[in-house]
């Protein structure tokens, strides 16, 4: 896919190397970069996934980076239906319902 | 070109804030440790009624207290003969942005707005960054929101994807990093490249925010019940939310209130490891949180921090992922308010707390807050099934394991809190100040101070201080 100016994408960029990462911090974080995604307008001509670009933020701010999403989706969503959860309506009528014995 | 490096930037720290916050901390400094909060949050902050006509403005607060009536019909049946409080809950997902932090960010937006910045960024991963980008959008303002929010393989936590959509939708710029406190170095380095305010959370103009929180809480219960409620149980993560509510509450006259910190228990599980960023199902109110904040306030973002959660908690009580997941799909069920999560971690702990209370007492649960995608116990807990979590029913208190095992209750008879002893707590801040300040000897002021900053006597303080094999210095 190619992203054309004016787009909205999503840019990545690494801010510290692991090595750059001198804040006291557990094992496992100190092994990998201090990443950064931002989101805005493409401001390059045309740009393909993967190819270092600039965007404008919805503010008005410029930075550049990583193109790693053309017209970038909300993917979070409500979930499955979660059997431990789905009858706990029932049940706590059924004991409003009944008698004290529930 | 400035020099971007981590070390660089926080040799910064001290006037890059200083623009960012205009406030002179010094002013209040009696020494290193000892400081005047009062005095402070008195010159800094403002006075309740001008929040109260700053959030007016902007449509903030003045939110419903709502009788909780099928479920405290429901404590009344599981109860013990005589047992059974009342359960009422302050609807704060109906302010602007869904949650009580529009108050919090109402006053520093109007305070940047008066001083003539551009615009305000603030670091948070929660419900902050969507009030301070609607306090913002009111105000004509621009708003960077910067958020912890992706671990190192870029799967990102539901609800904070949610919080980035919402701050989107109030216009602001959201900057997502990957897991570590690295997340207040680059707020730093936009600070600095914007000249924005910093609408950090713990700043005097935050904490006046939230008093009107407890203020309307004093006024409505009496109203509704004829009384000062007995009992308010508070969220605790930073802290901010517990001290404003308790401040205001005073500041109404409700000064013999029982103020009750709760928070998800998440024993175990590391805050700034990538390993476990995805293991927990709470992204605040949590002990993660919880237990640092009170235990050195002073870890925030600006030199003192004017949330002190051990100035005003009397009681501290931890509740399971699950337990907080169960009481929510009661909340909708039962009262026909979808709402959450953080609000319902003290709602599982006020409905544990009722179980035991006589029936004729009162408990306040300070807020609610708005859900949907990300935030719903199914996006939560579809996403911890994929991380590997064991989920079952069963009984919370015996079965629950942060980062591996989530249980949800059987039988609301089965919802209970585990009690953090508040001497442990006291005495654990101590040991913190010890650490933090390299100190052993301690003076009758600091003595004083900290007695103070945790609501204890000096003669506790003193026997801590000798405990932990500190000196006192008898002037
Ligand atoms: C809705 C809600 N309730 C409670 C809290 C906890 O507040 P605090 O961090 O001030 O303890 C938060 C944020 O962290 C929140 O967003």
């Amino acid at each position: 896919m190619i992203a054309k100016k004016g787009d909205w994408v999503q840019i990545q960029k690494t801010l510290l190397k692991p090595e750059e990462r001198t804040a006291p911090l557990p094992e496992d974080t100190k092994k990998v970069p201090l990443q950064m995604r931002v989101k805005g307008f493409l401001i390059n001509e045309t740009a393909q996934i993967g190819d270092e670009v600039e965007i404008e933020t919805l503010i008005g701010r410029r930075v550049s980076g990583k193109l790693v999403s053309i017209n970038p989706k909300y993917d979070h969503d409500f979930g499955e239906p979660v059997p431990e959860l789905i009858t706990i309506g029932i049940e706590l009528r059924k004991i409003l319902e009944g008698d004290s014995d529930a | 070109m400035r020099d971007l490096s981590y070390d660089a930037v926080i040799a910064r720290k001290n006037e890059i804030m200083k623009r960012a916050v205009g406030i002179d901390y010094e002013k209040y400094m009696i020494g290193e440790l000892v400081f005047d909060y009062e005095k402070m949050m008195q010159e800094v902050g403002y006075s309740l009624e001008k929040v109260r006509e700053i959030q007016q403005e902007t449509g903030v607060g003045n939110t419903t207290l709502v009788e909780l009536k099928q479920i405290n019909r429901l404590i009344k049946k599981i109860a013990p003969k005589g047992k059974g409080a009342r359960i009422f809950i302050k609807d704060e997902a109906t302010n602007p942005s869904g949650s009580y932090k529009d108050r919090r960010a109402s006053v520093s937006v109007y305070h940047a707005q008066k001083h003539g910045y551009k615009g305000v960024i603030a670091a948070t991963s929660g419900n902050y960054g969507a009030a301070v980008a609607s306090q913002a959008a009111k105000r004509g303002l621009k708003c960077i929101i910067a958020q912890e929010c992706y671990d190192s393989r870029w799967i990102g936590q539901p609800e904070i994807l949610e919080k980035a959509r919402s701050c989107e939708a109030y216009g602001a710029e959201v900057v997502q990093l990957t897991v570590g406190p690295e997340l207040f170095y680059y707020t730093l380095v936009l600070l600095e490249e914007t000249g924005f305010f910093n609408a950090s959370l713990y700043t005097p103009y935050a904490i006046a925010g939230v008093e009107t929180l407890g203020y309307e809480i004093a006024i409505q219960t009496k109203e509704m019940t004829g009384k000062y409620p007995d009992a308010v149980v508070i969220t605790h993560a930073g802290g901010g939310i517990l001290t404003g509510t308790a401040r205001g509450l005073k500041k109404a006259g409700a000064v013999d209130t029982q103020i009750i910190g709760a928070s998800v228990n998440l024993k175990g599980l590391h805050m700034a490891s990538d390993n476990d960023f995805n293991k927990k199902y709470f992204t605040t109110g949590h002990t993660g949180f919880g237990i640092p904040f009170a235990t050195f306030p002073d870890r925030s973002d600006v030199p003192k921090n004017a949330a002190r959660a051990l100035r005003y908690m009397d009681r501290y009580l931890l509740v399971s992922q699950g337990e907080v997941f169960y009481v929510t799909e009661m909340l909708a069920q039962l009262e026909g308010m979808q709402r959450g999560p953080a609000g319902n971690t003290s709602l599982a702990a006020a409905f544990a707390l009722a179980l035991e209370m006589d029936d004729d007492k009162v408990i306040v649960v300070n807020e609610t807050e708005y859900t949907g995608a990300g935030k719903l116990p199914s996006a939560q807990l579809t996403f911890a099934r994929k991380m590997g979590m064991e989920i079952k029913r069963g009984d919370p208190i015996k079965e629950d394991l942060p980062g591996k095992r989530i249980v949800i209750p059987e039988h609301p008879s089965q919802i209970g809190y585990i009690e953090f002893n508040m001497e442990d707590i006291r005495k654990s801040y101590v040991k913190e100040v010890m650490k933090r300040y390299k100190k052993t000897k301690f003076t009758k002021d600091e003595v004083s101070f900290m007695a103070e900053d945790t609501n204890t006597t000096e003669d506790k303080i003193k026997e801590y201080i000798k405990e932990l094999g500190g000196e006192l210095i008898e002037a």
